[in-house]
């Protein structure tokens, strides 16, 4: 999260009364914490601490809670994403053909962690499961373009395609 | 209407036992066990440690005897070698990720998974893989939360959310990586935790304790140049006496005065005086505000975890809580002017040491405007359990010890002091104070509508032609009932008592810890509360405006209840904080 903390929160007026209007639809309802964390994760693209406060006062649930099941899923981000998205294949067939080293090294070139945002916003690095393209192992994608049979030298030419955009 | 029974056999004994229960309740109607990890009985029932497995006949797997319920004709065995080895994985298994210094751990010998592990001869490392490294969250004056000795078994999220409805823990991450956590990995002291310790009562394990103060008090004992007096809450008479193996409810008031004796003490007094003093200027601040129209109703402030509580999640009814300090905080007052003043002693050299069932007064003492003296009113609070430990350490056989007096001056106390412990027994204290002051005449000493178990108690006296309109709440998620109420104006008081700890002090969050067996099925809340309200009445003094050593504060001291140098020593002030 040492990224996350040096990224700062800029949420606008428009987002903070979608949210409240989310809330308001949801108030009521029996069990509406995740309906109502998916309505502020498509707001946000994120989870950040603002938000989490947000949602905790306005539902009523204690912020520990919000953060729990914020935490527990695995489509919620504390970290915001980068202009670039880049995923990661973790799956079985990507992981034992080399996919460790590759996320080692986008961890080193971009200088930030798996699940991890940079400061200047461009690039977000996640690992994921399986993709399903297991004859393009070790597989990765960034945003819609998909690259498989990679190796490690690679990764600085990947990202060179992105860095002048 | 007549309950159902049905027919079940466990362990191959044959039992008619009302339907509706799990296996683990109709286990003891046969007298059975079933070991438990993260089961506590009304708290916490989540079938998730796989501790108390079972075996029913016909079905596909174990078991959580803790959540499965019987039917008619349900054979269950508790003891098979597959139960066995299966219970003795999950210690194994939980015992790979644990940071075993059990050697020196508080809870050490009152501690469930060690007690699981010496029943399953658990004690090696078996599985040997990742371990987690937590830091110690050590930052508040009164809890404790070490996570490399979580089980995760969710008993404290059970007792912070649904008994406190505070919420500053809850499970977080998930798999490998789940812990018990506060929002975004704050400290407790960050959050808004009221410090109330009731996770610390029910933690199976070393994972939550409070802060030891004990190595303070032994320093100040040991320093030539302090005096050091020492001074016990009410409830501690009831629950010290569990600490030593002896039987439940027992009253050890004298045991506790001649234990405080041999620890080197300078003077070793009783706090019920000081729950006395509390009263006078609790009960004059009650009936000045009814003369002058003042705010009402009138809530108790004598609980520190409730006070905390009401400013951080009531700030509208600041006002309404009573400015009168502590009992705790009144009798350090107390001893740092009109003592040391009358003993020619600096209130510097003074060191106050208070026991205390709770764990919230020992951020009471550094609160704002808790120092009448100019110094902190008192400088350490222990619990009960610190104390008991700094016992069994000074080697002191507290078990055979004779009854002894409490010091004087201030070893005369009344039973209204004593009943401070339990939920109502300050309410009721003000009541036997405050209908005197009203009606010379007014006889009714016992006030039962306010006793008892329910969590929000309320009741209506007519004393001098008045409807004095009282309730009682303890237990935060209880005193929510009763605070909403006031605050959309659908019920009118005059006065409240709110205890943070469901049955008040007794139950407190520094109470002894007792075995998971005894939590289960033994209510310790009626056992501890029976015992307090015997103490009360085997004393001759029962109303706090007849003890003579109070008439002796005010005459020598004091001047009146209220007076102005009342109101510097013995009162205090509140302010809203936040909710993170």
């Amino acid at each position: 999260m040492c990224k996350a903390a040096a990224i700062p929160f800029t949420g606008t007026k428009e987002q903070e009364q979608e949210l409240y209007e989310a809330i308001a639809r949801h108030k009521e309802q029996k069990g509406a914490l995740m309906p109502v964390i998916q309505e502020a994760q498509r707001i946000y693209g994120y989870m950040p601490e603002e938000v989490q406060r947000m949602v905790s006062e306005g539902m009523g649930v204690s912020l520990s809670e919000v953060y729990g099941v914020v935490t527990f899923y695995s489509q919620f981000s504390l970290t915001p994403k980068g202009k670039y998205k880049i995923v990661i294949c973790m799956g079985t067939a990507c992981y034992v053909i080399g996919a460790g080293q590759i996320m080692e090294r986008f961890e080193k070139e971009l200088g930030i962690k798996d699940g991890e945002c940079t400061e200047d916003m461009k690039f977000s690095l996640d690992g994921a499961r399986c993709v399903g393209a297991c004859g393009l192992a070790p597989v990765i994608s960034v945003n819609e373009d998909v690259y498989g049979k990679i190796i490690a030298d690679k990764v600085p030419e990947i990202l060179k395609n992105y860095k002048d955009n | 209407m007549e309950t159902k029974m049905v027919n079940i056999k466990i362990n191959n004994v044959s039992l008619q036992v009302p339907e509706n229960l799990t296996i683990l309740e109709a286990a003891k109607y046969a007298n059975i066990d079933i070991p438990t990890l993260c089961y506590m009985k009304g708290l916490c029932e989540i079938g998730a440690c796989r501790i108390c497995l079972a075996e029913v006949k016909g079905g596909r797997a174990l078991v959580a005897a803790c959540v499965f319920p019987i039917f008619d004709g349900m054979e269950v065995q508790t003891n098979t070698p597959v139960i066995r080895e299966s219970r003795k994985h999950t210690l194994e298994l939980l015992v790979s990720d644990h940071k075993r210094e059990c050697l020196s751990c508080v809870r050490s010998g009152s501690c469930q998974l060690q007690t699981l592990c010496h029943d399953y001869g658990v004690d090696e490392n078996t599985f040997q893989g990742m371990t987690h490294h937590y830091e110690i969250d050590d930052k508040s004056p009164a809890l404790v939360r070490d996570n490399t000795k979580c089980v995760l078994c969710r008993r404290c999220i059970a007792a912070c959310s649904d008994v406190q409805s505070v919420s500053v823990i809850d499970a977080v991450y998930r798999g490998f990586k789940t812990n018990i956590s506060c929002a975004f990995g704050h400290t407790l002291e960050e959050a808004p935790c009221v410090y109330c310790g009731q996770c610390t009562v029910v933690c199976p394990t070393g994972a939550l304790t409070e802060k030891d103060d004990t190595k303070k008090v032994l320093d100040a004992i040991a320093d030539p140049d302090k005096k050091v007096f020492v001074f016990a809450a009410p409830s501690i008479r009831v629950t010290l006496g569990e600490a030593f193996d002896m039987p439940l409810g027992s009253i050890v008031t004298g045991k506790l005065a001649a234990a405080l004796k041999r620890m080197g003490f300078d003077g070793v007094y009783d706090m019920a005086l000081t729950a006395d003093l509390t009263i006078m200027e609790e009960a004059h601040e009650f009936l000045d505000r009814v003369k002058t129209g003042g705010k009402l109703p009138i809530i108790t402030s004598c609980s520190p975890g409730w006070v905390k509580f009401c400013e951080h999640y009531y700030p509208e009814l600041i006002s309404n809580l009573s400015t009168c300090k502590s009992p705790q905080q009144m009798f350090g007052a107390m001893l740092k002017t009109y003592f040391a003043e009358k003993n020619n002693l600096d209130p510097k050299d003074v060191f106050v040491v208070s026991v205390i069932p709770c764990t919230a007064k020992k951020f009471e003492l550094g609160c704002d405007n808790q120092s009448a003296a100019g110094v902190p009113d008192v400088d350490v609070a222990i619990t009960t359990r610190e104390l008991a430990r700094m016992i069994k350490a000074d080697g002191i056989n507290f078990v055979n010890l004779p009854d002894e007096e409490f010091d004087n001056p201030f070893g005369t106390v009344s039973g209204a002091g004593v009943i401070f412990g339990a939920t109502g027994g300050v309410l009721e204290a003000s009541l036997r104070t405050a209908s005197h002051w009203l009606d010379e005449n007014f006889e009714v000493v016992n006030f039962n509508e306010v006793r008892g178990p329910d969590g929000v108690r309320r009741a209506t006296y007519k004393i001098a032609g008045m409807d004095v309109k009282v309730a009682v709440a303890s237990g935060l998620a209880n005193a929510r009932e009763l605070l909403d109420a006031v605050k959309n104006g659908t019920e009118e008081f005059h006065m409240i008592e709110i205890m943070a700890c469901p049955g008040g002090c007794i139950n407190g969050g520094g109470q002894p810890n007792q075995s998971d067996t005894i939590r289960n099925n033994v209510d310790l809340v009626a056992v501890r509360t029976k015992a307090i309200y015997k103490a009360d009445e085997g004393l001759p003094l029962r109303k706090s405006f007849e003890n003579p050593e109070i008439k002796v504060l005010y005459e020598e001291f004091l001047g009146v209840p209220g007076s102005e140098k009342a109101h510097h020593i013995l009162h205090t002030t509140n302010a809203k904080r936040n909710v993170f």
